[in-house]
């Protein structure tokens, strides 16, 4: 199995991304760890996924670039804030951890999970997906080029098949 | 009891001789009041994406932490996004203020009122959200000592600035959202700016 969460960490370093904001997500678990033990990243916990795009977009107003991390389910809280970024072509990106996708355990996470891609899409955010561990690691870099070098929104969606959450035994026992 | 502070020269005093100060307004009448006090470079009205003033002011104070960053906002933006206090009492930047331009009303939508007006004390949630300093300002020796914080006290600080609701013209900065960020941007950063 592979490190992937270790490898984005070094992606998102090698592109100079100062700030993490997130809201927790059992797949993003290690990657948070990561950002918070680095001296060279400000991990920034989020009481809802919508509080990181005013913060992406006041770190990029002051010369900074962030990462947002959250769940699937968060996508939908961040809907109108995305407005602003569309409007004002501030860069954006997004690691979203898919849940209500591919054998998933809990039924509502599934209306959420399932229109997660057309929301983002609505909203005018570039959607990437990664379906498997090997293409996690070269989505987020495309997707962080395409962010700050072209002052776009893009959500990385990685598949719940990477996550590989089966069970809320499982989940608990993380 | 003192006549009631007025929005508009509550904000221009605020902002007199802002020096390097760096701002972000609130949607709607906190926006008009910074305008009206001297559309600048340096500051950032919101538009839309109500409920982010606060979050803004956070990323900025963070990619900026030499210099002084003024989140200037109403109550019901505010309340929109009152997580963002507990958000920013964890980070809790020293060089983060906001000033909650109170009149206790939606002022853009048919002045109803609001959760301050019927005593939700957002000075209050500041401070148990773990803020340096925050109070209520209800009169003009209150916004002395509150203006002072503001710009140069320990932060983040928070005040809580009630004034009267009142429909004043509309001053307004420009409009379109990707030449508001890329001025601003310019204005901080420099020719830097383009090349990152």
């Amino acid at each position: 199995m592979s490190d992937w969460p270790a490898e984005v960490h070094a992606t998102l370093r090698e592109e100079r991304v100062q700030l993490v904001g997130y809201v927790p997500d059992a797949g993003h678990q290690r990657l948070i760890d990561l950002a918070r033990a680095d001296p060279a990243m400000r991990a920034v916990v989020l009481s809802t996924e919508e509080e990181g795009v005013g913060l992406a977009a006041g770190a990029w107003l002051g010369g900074a670039r962030c990462a947002l991390l959250m769940q699937s389910s968060g996508v939908g809280n961040c809907i109108n804030a995305l407005g602003m970024v569309r409007e004002c072509r501030f860069p954006l990106l997004m690691l979203v951890t898919m849940r209500g996708e591919v054998g998933e355990f809990n039924p509502w996470q599934v209306p959420m999970g399932q229109a997660t891609p057309a929301v983002l899409a609505a909203m005018g955010v570039a959607v990437q997906h990664a379906a498997s561990e090997d293409e996690v690691v070269p989505a987020v870099s495309a997707a962080a080029r395409l962010a700050f070098g072209s002052y776009a929104a893009v959500a990385v969606l990685v598949s719940q098949r990477v996550i590989g959450i089966k069970s809320f035994q499982e989940q608990a026992a993380q | 009891m003192s006549a009631p502070l007025r929005r508009r020269e509550v904000v221009a005093s605020l902002l007199a001789g802002r020096g390097d100060m760096l701002v972000v307004a609130g949607l709607g009448s906190t926006a008009w009041d910074c305008t009206a006090a001297g559309d600048a470079p340096l500051t950032f009205p919101m538009w839309g994406a109500m409920g982010s003033a606060a979050t803004m002011g956070l990323g900025l104070a963070l990619a900026q932490p030499a210099r002084r960053v003024l989140v200037v906002t109403g109550d019901g933006e505010m309340l929109m996004g009152l997580g963002a206090l507990a958000t920013i009492g964890v980070q809790r930047p020293a060089n983060l203020a906001i000033a909650v331009i109170d009149n206790e009303r939606y002022g853009e939508t048919g002045m109803q009122e609001t959760h301050t007006a019927s005593g939700v004390d957002l000075a209050a949630v500041a401070l148990a959200c773990g803020f340096a300093a925050a109070q209520v300002v209800r009169d003009a020796t209150g916004l002395e000592a509150a203006r002072a914080a503001l710009r140069a006290g320990a932060g983040p600080v928070l005040a809580q600035v009630k004034v009267a609701p009142e429909r004043l013209p509309l001053v307004l900065p420009p409009r379109e959202g990707a030449l508001l960020k890329a001025r601003f941007r310019r204005a901080l950063l420099g020719p830097q700016s383009e090349a990152d």
